[in-house]
């Protein structure tokens, strides 16, 4: 199954990518190649296998629900690229009156 | 000294013949001389190592901590509190963590010194060195060519002899591949063997650390250090620590009563290199010499690994990397006009073309009309794949098979993202399964080194390492190096 253009945008839109148009052009056929190839896991027999999403050998190991603190808020804030001290900084997304 | 295997270092280091601090230094010096024309490292911190080297030093040798003044790197997808870890991308350009990765704090436990962070491939999205938005790694046997990837920094520093050590991560291949184009030693413990606390995620549920090393004693003491349960990551084993190191007390030399089977899809593989084949087969006469009972055994579904592992591994990284919007930590554009452009550009200007492709990718297989014929198909194929190792694995105390079908190519020479992932085709089976394998060196094929995997049933490394010892000792490969 080739890509269209099209779908390619809608793609970029969901992932949140705006790459120039050179590379999405190139991003575009390399896609159609890609798509094509992952296309020959059709001829598989997986009728009744159920899937396989982790390969954890255990069950999943439990541990109390305790809130533990690893971490203060200047250590979490220090990354940040825009911040007052408290809160991380964005544009504003609420016009004001 | 640089260039003795961790078994024979810690000695020195014990009697005193060197400090942690001169032994240290010498990495550091090498480091200085070799590095612009490998490009192992992304960030080295010569302070914190040779102020960590002095702290040992003053307090004395220790043999209760197992890699005592030993010098290592780690590569830059692992979390370090005191160390940027970018993880080869321009997005955590800056970014030092506020935490260090449980694998990082075994080695700092156990008294090693942290060099710095080695290079890789941009989120651990490739199979060369060559995707790390700061500078392509090399080949330490011919700069010309590629070092595998995506852990080639890690494989670079120990076949080079800037560190005794290192730490890599195994998504698809990337510490067995670059491991046998380097020419050293790299384990792909079990999945849940090594937690994954503070490891940057790509592909979760296939993302496994485990040690290079240039033997594979020294392979051996170093999973033992990093391996335990972690309560911070809910997919680490409830098991205890192993120590694997016993094996090596009275180490078995031949190995009569193994049973090493050779999955025949592997060997039929036209993407096979005549050169790499003869060494296997060498190889596997060596292992026939040594006692070894071999068997030809077949996995059939072996053929859609490369459809099923890049379908799953985009999905999970199209989730894993959302994480990354510009807003709490990693790099932010310029000026965007609202919050949408905040995300869209922080994230199109941050990340390479590669990591831009496998998200889009993974965005499509899990989008809806598309989830069941490519997310659901790839992980029930993935059952498949598994219990074809499993069944192998029932009649055969390991499996043997080739690691890359060619020896290290030359920089540049593929370009095309399909004929790439192409040359993934003997190790992603391995993550989809979740077993552990172990990448020893056999040989050479027009001077490059050429590798092979031991593959074995969940949790059992220590039949990996006792073949794998025995294989390389015979073989004349172990504490292979280019200095």
């Amino acid at each position: 199954m080739a890509t269209s253009a099209h779908d390619l945008a809608h793609l970029c839109k969901l992932a949140k990518l705006a790459p120039d148009e050179k590379t999405l052009d190139k991003i575009s056929h390399q896609f159609s190649d890609i798509i094509n190839y992952m296309d020959t896991l059709s001829e598989a027999d997986t009728a009744g296998t159920e899937p396989l999403y982790s390969p954890v050998f255990h069950e999943s190991a439990v541990r109390e629900d305790t809130a533990v603190r690893r971490q203060t808020p200047d250590q979490i804030l220090k990354n940040a690229p825009e911040t007052d001290g408290t809160y991380f900084i964005v544009p504003r997304i609420v016009e004001g009156k | 000294m640089i260039t003795r295997s961790i078994t024979e270092i810690k000695q020195a280091l014990a009697k005193k013949e060197i400090s942690a601090r001169e032994l240290t230094q010498a990495c550091l010096d090498h480091i200085g001389k070799t590095e612009p024309q490998l490009g192992a490292f992304i960030n080295v911190y010569p302070e914190q190592a040779l102020a960590r080297a002095k702290e040992l030093d003053e307090k004395g040798y220790d043999e209760n901590m197992p890699l005592w003044g030993v010098p290592v790197s780690v590569k830059d997808a692992l979390a370090t509190k005191t160390m940027k870890t970018t993880a080869g991308s321009k997005i955590l350009e800056n970014f030092t963590p506020p935490y260090t990765a449980f694998a990082v704090e075994q080695l700092e436990k156990a008294g090693a010194i942290i060099l710095g962070k080695n290079n890789m491939d941009e989120f651990a999205m490739g199979s060369t060195c060559e995707n790390s938005a700061f500078k392509p790694g090399s080949n330490p046997w011919n700069t010309e060519c590629v070092a595998g990837g995506s852990s080639g920094g890690s494989a670079i520093s120990v076949a080079s002899c800037q560190s005794f050590a290192s730490l890599g991560t195994d998504t698809g291949g990337s510490i067995r591949q670059p491991a046998s184009l380097c020419g050293c030693v790299g384990m792909k413990p079990t999945y849940g063997r090594v937690s994954r606390y503070g490891l940057l995620a790509y592909a979760s549920s296939l993302d496994q650390i485990g040690p290079f090393t240039r033997t594979v004693e020294d392979n051996a003491l170093m999973l033992s250090v990093i391996s335990g349960h972690d309560e911070r990551d809910s997919t680490s084993s409830p098991r205890g620590k192993e120590d694997f190191t016993k094996l090596f007390q009275n180490p078995k030399t031949d190995l009569k009563g193994v049973t090493i089977g050779l999955p025949k899809e592997f060997f039929e593989s036209k993407a096979m290199d005549a050169k790499v084949a003869q060494l296997c087969q060498n190889t596997i006469d060596e292992a026939k010499k040594l006692g070894a009972q071999i068997k030809e055994v077949s996995m059939p579904h072996l053929v859609y690994s490369i459809a099923s592992y890049y379908i799953i591994a985009s999905a999970e990284a199209s989730s894993n990397l959302a994480r990354y919007d510009g807003i709490r930590y990693g790099y932010r554009t310029d000026q965007p006009k609202d919050l949408d452009e905040l995300y869209t550009m922080s994230r199109t200007e941050g990340f390479g073309e590669e990591v831009q492709r496998r998200i889009l990718l993974g965005t499509y297989v899990l989008s809806a009309g598309y989830y069941d014929a490519y997310y659901k198909k790839a992980a029930q194929v993935r059952r498949l794949i598994r219990e074809d190792y499993e069944k192998a694995l029932k009649e055969c105390t390991v499996l043997l098979a080739p690691v890359s079908p060619i020896t290290a190519w030359k920089k540049g020479s593929v370009t095309d993202p399909l004929q790439m992932y192409q040359m993934d085709i003997f190790t992603l089976s391995l993550n989809l399964s979740g077993l552990p394998g172990l990448s020893v060196p056999v040989g050479m094929a027009d001077n490059m080194p050429v590798g092979m995997q031991i593959i074995g049933s969940a949790f059992d490394e220590a039949s990996l390492l006792t073949v794998g010892h025995s294989l390389t000792m015979h073989l004349g490969t172990n504490n292979q190096y280019k200095f």
